[in-house]
């Protein structure tokens, strides 16, 4: 009964300003939720769903974390929500996309930018790759290259979205590389653009490191590069990066996945946070589920990420700036 | 007939028991407004990380098939259609439920279901090699005309009034158009926060279908209901198989158009069921019986969305692309055990696919079975008063749209999308071509920008659009079915008969 009426004293006192140090010590003390702003199913729900399962463990949260799914127009939707309307307590966490969001926030329209959330920590690092059907004349991105200086905007490449990772390296690469390719952005997400290299529907893609190994595992893709500013060890060590073949293409494109709070957040809970959401990331189970998924892992800590999404705003705004 | 070597692994004890729970679960999901069959095996995918990879599956194969099946019994006994595919299955469900033959309705719903998945399922076993692909030969030409084959059918949907089935058509296609536009990049109509991300499918066919059934209800009151009170017939499954005997031919086309449409990544089951519903009643000699109760209507709505379900998983098990929303949850949940679909899927986990797509061979059946016990109690439901319906029908209206994605602006627009669409149903406007429109709208759009945008960097749009024998062939099909509709609205008129 005591607890009872501790919990409800919390309650009450939650909602007032005064009581900010009681909530910090205790926290969390109730199962907090985080909003994804993907449908259920995509790989940013998939990837969330395993790395919050460990949420309940005592060494970590000792909560269980509980996956909101907000999509619609490309995360715009779930961040604005999130921007907007979540309540900065500690217990309305979110899934971020980079470039995603900032690039977003760049292009105008939305009610976010990357002042308008705190980082907690990364989980996940998916490189763009360019591929070509496996039946395709290209085998090496040096051959894609000089075909598109050749045809200048007669190559067709496939992506998710306008102002996704996809989107980025495109634009990237064809500053890199001063050719002029043209992007194809898919409705369905990266499934769809996969779909498109397959079936033959366009000359080249660029997608997910993660599903374009496995296209390639199924014997339906070559893989020709990688826009990361290294190999990928794990999946695609034969792979060379942009750089290694001479096009200045950075890291700017890859999707970075990890979990935020809005701004004005209690310090200490985001310090608790920045402690235990790491560790959760790093724990056995989710890195074995993670790798058996074929979804590559990067952990990073709250300052790595505000480093990051710093030097991300710097690329993305010079980049986006002469798209409009 | 390597399959029939994994039938065993079904009827484990585990296996088994998940299977029939995930049937029955799945069931009651789909008869649930607001649960697509894509958020229930999304629901399940966190079970499935403690189940081994097969076991896991299964579950989500039997929730898959059965969340489809089981949007018909909302769509039969509420006209709350629980996913885009049984709107057909309301047209005339719901009209026979009303005349008391709920039982019948759904009797030959779930027996149209279990054929029609049956079917889709052996094709999914022996001609997977060859389907795959037929699948991928599906480019962005393809599917728009394949979207525009679908608009024709609009105007003949409206079984009142041409005109006014082509101008529901046009508002639903409007509808569509709402939100940001992913691949201009363009914010079209957004003039309030909740419609930025356009309006959810499942939002809009909860406010079109349900809510002017309980304004209609609360209108009608406690007086009217005592005389209207049905008669729900009790109904033996005889005369419901003697029924299904009778329409054989709906049972076919429903068939085949389901089993072709669930091949083609990207248009998936939302349409099938009314393209084969529209199919049967042109082939049909009685068409004026549609829309009135004919259980013809429901059989090839229901067929068609369940032999959607096998086809529909081709790409996804060879090519390892989800042609669906559903099939793109199923690979998270394949992903999750470490098993990457592809053409050698079959090679290197034999056990773990073949027991897979075995399972919903049984889950069917199980399907079957479990959906006819249920339909005799569940018919009852023409019993309830209209008031109390009324407040109850409201209830899952509203749960069902703020489910979607946990969203209270979807309420207000299914709020609004209903209270609109009861006044339009007032002036002889009807809602199946609205939502037709909704939702070949983005299919249309997006393959027809995304076409023109490759068809610039190579050889134009009258080349890229019209060529290919895969292109002409869905041009010659829609024209022909626009010339059909000028013939038969022609003779009609001819005999007399109200066009």
């Amino acid at each position: 009964m005591k607890k009872h009426l501790m919990s409800l004293a919390l309650l009450a006192a939650s909602t007032t300003l005064t009581s900010v140090a009681v909530q910090a010590a205790d926290f969390p003390d109730r199962p907090i939720s985080m909003m994804v702003s993907y449908g259920a199913g995509g790989a940013t729900d998939f990837q969330a769903r395993i790395v919050t399962m460990m949420a309940g463990g005592e060494e970590f949260l000792g909560q269980p974390m509980v996956i909101i799914n907000k999509p619609g127009a490309g995360g715009r939707v779930g961040w604005n929500w999130f921007a907007g309307e979540a309540e900065a307590d500690g217990y309305t966490m979110a899934a971020y996309n980079i470039p995603h969001f900032i690039a977003q926030s760049i292009e105008g329209g939305v009610k976010y930018s990357a002042e308008s959330f705190e980082p907690i920590a990364n989980w996940g690092a998916d490189p763009a790759v360019v591929v070509v059907g496996a039946d395709s004349p290209y085998n090496t991105i040096e051959e894609l290259i000089a075909y598109a200086k050749e045809n200048p905007g007669r190559v067709t490449v496939s992506g998710a979205g306008l102002y996704v990772g996809h989107h980025i390296a495109a634009l990237q690469i064809q500053k890199a590389t001063d050719t002029k390719l043209a992007y194809i952005p898919t409705k369905g997400g990266g499934a769809a653009a996969m779909k498109a290299v397959i079936g033959g529907d366009v000359v080249a893609g660029i997608n997910n490191l993660s599903d374009a190994f496995r296209a390639r595992e199924a014997g339906n893709v070559k893989i020709l590069a990688v826009a990361d500013v290294q190999r990928s060890e794990e999946f695609l060590p034969d792979v060379p990066t942009m750089m290694e073949a001479g096009y200045e293409v950075d890291n700017a494109s890859v999707n970075f996945r990890g979990v935020m709070v809005p701004k004005g957040t209690d310090p200490e809970i985001i310090a608790t946070l920045a402690e235990k959401v790491p560790a959760m990331f790093a724990s056995d189970r989710v890195s074995k589920q993670m790798s058996a998924g074929g979804s590559p892992m990067k952990i990073m800590s709250r300052e790595e990420v505000q480093a990051m999404w710093a030097a991300r705003q710097e690329t993305l705004a010079e980049l986006l700036a002469g798209l409009k | 007939m390597e399959f029939l070597q994994y039938f065993g692994g079904v009827f484990e004890p585990v296996s088994f028991m998940l299977l029939l729970g995930g049937t029955i679960g799945g069931l009651i999901l789909g008869a649930t407004p607001g649960l697509s069959p894509t958020m229930a095996v999304a629901l399940l995918i966190p079970f499935t990380f403690q189940l081994e990879a097969t076991q896991g599956l299964i579950l989500l194969g039997a929730a898959y098939t059965a969340t489809v099946a089981g949007g018909a019994v909302s769509a039969i006994l509420l006209r709350i259609p629980g996913a885009p595919a049984n709107i057909a299955t309301a047209l005339d469900g719901h009209e026979m439920a009303r005349q008391g033959r709920g039982t019948e309705a759904l009797h030959v719903s779930f027996l149209a279901s279990g054929i029609g998945g049956i079917v889709g399922v052996l094709l999914l076993i022996f001609l997977t090699p060859i389907l795959a692909q037929w699948a991928l030969a599906f480019g962005p030409s393809h599917l728009f005309w394949m979207a525009i084959l679908g608009v024709t059918v609009i105007g003949s949907l409206d079984s009142r009034s041409f005109v006014k089935g082509l101008l529901s058509g046009c508002l639903g296609l409007w509808l569509s158009m709402i939100g940001y536009d992913d691949i201009q990049g363009a914010q079209r109509f957004i003039f309030h926060d909740s419609l930025t991300g356009g309006v959810n499918i499942i939002t809009a066919l909860i406010g079109i279908f349900a809510i002017p059934q309980v304004i209609e209800m609360l209108a009608k009151g406690r007086v009217e209901h005592k005389v209207t009170s049905v008669q729900v017939e009790s109904q033996s499954l005889f005369t419901s198989l003697k029924l299904l005997g009778r329409n054989v031919k709906a049972l076919s086309i429903g068939t085949v158009v389901g089993s072709i449409i669930g091949l083609i990544p990207g248009v998936g089951g939302q349409i099938a069921g009314l393209l084969a519903y529209d199919q049967t009643r042109k082939f049909s000699k009685d068409k004026d019986s549609f829309g009135k109760g004919n259980p013809a209507g429901v059989i090839a709505a229901e067929s068609a969305n369940n032999a959607m379900v096998g086809p529909s998983l081709v790409p996804l098990l060879t090519l390892s692309i989800p042609g669906s929303p559903t099939a793109a949850v199923l690979l998270g949940g394949l992903l999750i055990h470490g098993i990457f679909p592809g053409s050698d899927l079959f090679d290197n986990y034999p056990e773990v696919a073949w027991t897979f797509i075995n399972s919903m061979l049984i889950g069917q059946v199980l399907m079957v079975i479990f959906g006819i016990w249920v339909a005799r109690h569940a018919a009852r439901v023409a019993h309830v008063p209209p008031p109390i319906m009324a407040a109850a029908v409201m209830v899952l209206a509203l749960f069902g749209s703020y489910s979607v994605q946990q969203s209270m602006g979807d309420v207000y627009v299914m709020l609004v999308l209903g209270l609109s669409m009861y006044l339009l149903e007032k002036v002889g406007f009807s809602a199946a071509p609205l939502v037709l429109g909704l939702i070949l709208g983005p299919i249309a759009e997006a393959n027809f920008i995304q076409g023109s945008m490759i068809a610039n960097a190579t050889d134009g749009p009258m080349v890229y659009f019209m060529s290919g024998t895969l292109n002409l062939f869905l041009v010659v099909l829609v024209i022909a079915s626009i010339a059909y509709s000028f013939i038969s609205t022609r003779s009609a008129n001819k005999t007399g008969a109200p066009a």
